[in-house]
């Protein structure tokens, strides 16, 4: 393929979020009959380009073209009239409805009386075309994630888009789905469409795109044609090169003391998966007393899952799980945490807080019977408690009237952290707890969890951020697919190893 | 049980069950776009007291049940406003809207109490009428209402299901982002259905006042416009099944009325809350499976993309 003139061209896009800039001056461009794979980390900003170039986010700066002419995209609707069409990452699809009703929601030229019979053509003859057989009659809510996704895409077809903008398609499907998928795209490219395909997936990329952009930072920081790119420059670009390896060395820190007893086991844990989620398989894992276990890996590789199965939220399938040497497979929520462990979930908002609630009594939440006086609350002692807590970690204590669903991202992530921290606990089960954070409380985080790990707590951190991993982890393991596929001691790490076996694209020992 | 019994029960059925239709399909419509109206005790008195007064005052009774599918149509509105345009709860929004509906019944059917009225005409084919046990009974001499009522629930069905404004009711109703990103405008579609809802609910009131009693009296609905929201769910949402319910429930306040003329030793307390007892039965029976039918996004205010 040869392409002359592309089809789409994004021209300095930059878009900005507060303080952050998601996109800072991209530039892209995609022609006619080709899979461009959009490659990036976590928070890179592949995301916001797609939803800029589809309508859904309006760009602070920059321009669209199209066949060369400049358009504005103020919403999706504008994109669709244009032949642009997007598969979100969580799809938008309506359960209770049929594969052909919401099919026909999509469709612009709809009559008002609808024609079962012609729609119903219609989607068998793409569906044959382009290998997208799905029953038109069926219940969304009873296809399976990778027929929902052919679903998402018959919608773009049957609306005459010609440009298929699919955010991270493969995070929800099997591996077989994805091949499925790949098959689609080459039919769909035989036909002229073009693809923008976005992932963080090397593996993929490598298996089915013509052309590769890199971002990182919310800018591009390179690309590669046809036959050009190799795993390890894909690497090393992804995470930023010769700069994090170096930061990923192990920094100096005495070997954790040995011998000491196990705070938690995970024996061939197993969990089965709902929906989007990941399923856990035969998970081994040991976190000792004074130690940080780090768990690198892509999100959606199960660690909301694995924090889930800790907690007790899910139980297991198979397996056992220890607690302190007693079995606590079947303990309660309320046992584990009566227990001593604290949990800093993936999303403070929906899991850790209740937003119309005030601060102080959030702060209360989880506490259990600690602060209990006869049916009240000892307000005072809570308050004392948590203001030390706060001011162990360095920061400022809050407001305790307001609702805790009025503060920034960054401040309620403090509040749960001071909360969770405020009893010594013996086990700590963090996801992502610097996320949101500016760079001074990020570190009083890490501080107070090295601080937990010298007075005995055994501590799990879950992060995308390989630097904090490297900074923290006693031991780390690399999660990937619902499977622990790399175990590394201090010292023994390499990025490109993890690199790799975060994305799947090296020696993944996963079915 | 005697001939006449059933017969009367028969005619009852469809006689009372005429008005919970019309409100059950009604708030069927309201419903599949994601919207509760729990006022429509109210939107049935409002129907009932401005059918009445307009007939009283106009002699014509086909003017009565225009106004009052207007009425109900417009209180209809003004609930949209509150709970779409202004995003209000929409249980409470409901219940002051029932009471709204008390009042401004009371208001407007106050000057005509009493007032005796010509309703709507009725009318029994001859061929019905030779029937041998019916002659004698009101059974198939009904008004123009009672004769279009499945035609009306097979119309709604259509509308919903059939047509694309019926797509987009149904997509609101379950998920209002969907169907915004796909193109559609939330807010218009769950003005246009309340506006529909609220003019049945209307004529479901006129019915009662124009050709069942053929009078008002204050909080002459009792309970039939909650009995018709339960009905919804007795039909799972379905403008169809809606007839079978309406039947159903119409039929058991007919049996308990004739009961009662009978001289029943059945207590007249008891026998008057057969149809609420009923009522009671089908909630808990349909609990369970309530949510797999209802509107996914049912009750919940929509606040816009993102």
């Amino acid at each position: 393929m040869n392409p002359i003139a592309p089809i789409l061209e994004v021209r300095r896009i930059t878009k900005r979020y507060g303080a952050v800039t998601a996109n800072d001056q991209v530039d892209l461009s995609l022609y006619g009959g080709e899979v461009h794979a959009l490659l990036g980390e976590n928070g890179a900003g592949k995301s916001t380009l797609s939803k800029v170039i589809y309508g859904f986010t309006r760009p602070d700066s920059g321009e669209i073209l199209l066949a060369g002419k400049q358009v504005v995209v103020p919403t999706p609707r504008e994109a669709r009239a244009l032949g642009i069409g997007m598969v979100f990452q969580n799809f938008m699809l309506i359960p209770a409805l049929s594969v052909l009703e919401n099919i026909a929601l999509f469709l612009t030229d709809l009559p008002f009386i609808v024609h079962p019979k012609t729609i119903e053509k219609r989607i068998r003859e793409f569906g044959e075309r382009f290998g997208l057989v799905v029953d038109p009659s069926a219940p969304v809510r009873q296809l399976s994630v990778g027929d929902q996704q052919k679903v998402e895409i018959l919608k773009l077809l049957l609306a005459q888009a010609r440009v298929l903008i699919l955010d991270e398609p493969t995070k929800v499907l099997a591996p077989h789905e994805v091949s499925a998928l790949f098959r689609i795209f080459e039919s769909l490219k035989a036909e002229g469409y073009s693809i923008l395909f976005i992932t963080h997936k090397l593996r993929e990329v490598m298996a089915c795109a013509d052309r590769i952009t890199v971002m990182r930072q919310g800018r591009v920081v390179g690309g590669f044609g046809p036959g050009e790119a190799d795993l390890d420059a894909l690497v090393t670009m992804m995470f930023g090169g010769q700069e994090a390896a170096e930061q990923l060395e192990p920094a100096e820190r005495a070997v954790p003391p040995s011998g000491v007893g196990s705070i938690l086991e995970l024996r061939g844990a197993s969990c089965p998966a709902q929906g989007s989620e990941t399923v856990l398989r035969g998970l081994d894992l040991t976190i000792g007393a004074g130690e940080i276990v780090g768990v690198a890996g892509v999100s959606g590789s199960g660690q909301k899952e694995l924090g889930d199965l800790i907690l007790g939220l899910r139980s297991l399938s198979v397996g056992s799980k220890w607690f302190c040497g007693v079995d606590a497979s079947s303990w309660s929520i309320a046992r584990m945490r009566e227990n001593g462990v604290a949990f800093v979930p993936e999303d403070p908002l929906l899991m850790a807080a209740v937003p119309g609630m005030s601060v102080r009594e959030n702060l209360v939440l989880g506490t259990g019977s600690r602060y209990w006086k006869g049916v009240s609350v000892d307000w005072s002692a809570l308050e004392t408690a948590m203001g030390e807590s706060f001011h162990a970690l360095a920061f400022p204590v809050p407001r305790l009237d307001p609702p805790a669903g009025a503060l920034s991202g960054g401040n309620l992530q403090r509040i749960v952290i001071a909360r969770e921290m405020a009893h010594k606990p013996k086990l700590v089960v963090a996801l992502y707890p610097t996320r949101g954070l500016d760079v001074r409380s990020a570190t009083s985080v890490r501080d107070l969890l090295r601080r937990a790990r010298e007075g005995g707590s055994g501590i799990l951190l879950i992060s995308e951020d390989l630097e904090e991993l490297a900074e923290m982890s006693d031991r780390m393991f690399v999660l990937y697919g619902g499977a622990l596929v790399g175990e590394f001691k201090r010292g023994e790490w390499q990025l490109e190893e993890v690199g790799h076996l975060m994305t799947g694209s090296r020696g993944a020992a996963h079915a | 049980m005697t001939t006449p019994l059933v017969l009367g029960v028969l005619a009852g059925a469809v006689l009372s069950g005429t008005s919970l239709l019309y409100a059950t399909l009604g708030e069927t419509i309201v419903e599949r776009s994601g919207i509760v109206n729990l006022g429509l005790e109210g939107l049935l008195l409002i129907g009932a007291s401005v059918g009445f007064s307009v007939t009283a005052a106009t002699g014509n009774a086909w003017l009565g049940l225009a106004a009052a599918a207007l009425a109900g149509g417009l209180a209809n509105a003004l609930f949209g406003w509150l709970v779409v345009t202004r995003m209000a709860n929409q249980l409470a929004s409901g219940l002051a809207m029932m009471f709204f509906g008390f009042g401004v019944s009371a208001l407007v059917g106050a000057p005509y109490i009493g007032s005796v009225i010509v309703g709507l005409p009725k009318w029994r084919p001859a061929w019905l009428a030779s029937l041998p046990w019916v002659e004698s009974t009101t059974l198939f001499n009904y008004d123009l209402l009672t004769w279009v009522a499945i035609p009306a629930a097979t119309f709604v069905w259509w509308a919903l299901f059939r047509t694309r404004w019926g797509l987009g009711v149904r997509a609101v109703g379950e998920s209002p982002a969907a169907a915004f990103a796909a193109g559609r405008n939330p807010a218009a579609l769950q003005y246009q259905a309340l506006c529909s809802g609220g003019v049945l609910a209307g004529v479901a009131g006129a019915h009662l006042s124009l050709s069942l009693t053929l009078t008002w009296a204050e909080y002459m609905t009792a309970g039939r416009g909650f009995i018709a929201i339960a009905l919804v769910i007795f039909s799972k949402w379905h403008p169809l099944r809606a007839i079978v319910g309406a039947l159903l429930f119409g039929g058991t306040e007919a049996l308990q009325l004739q009961l009662q003329a009978r001289g029943s030793e059945i207590s007249p307390f008891l026998l008057e809350m057969a149809p609420y007892l009923l009522t009671l039965v089908v909630l808990l029976a349909w609990g369970g499976s309530r949510r797999l039918a209802a509107p996914a996004s049912l009750g919940r205010t929509f606040y816009g993309s993102d």
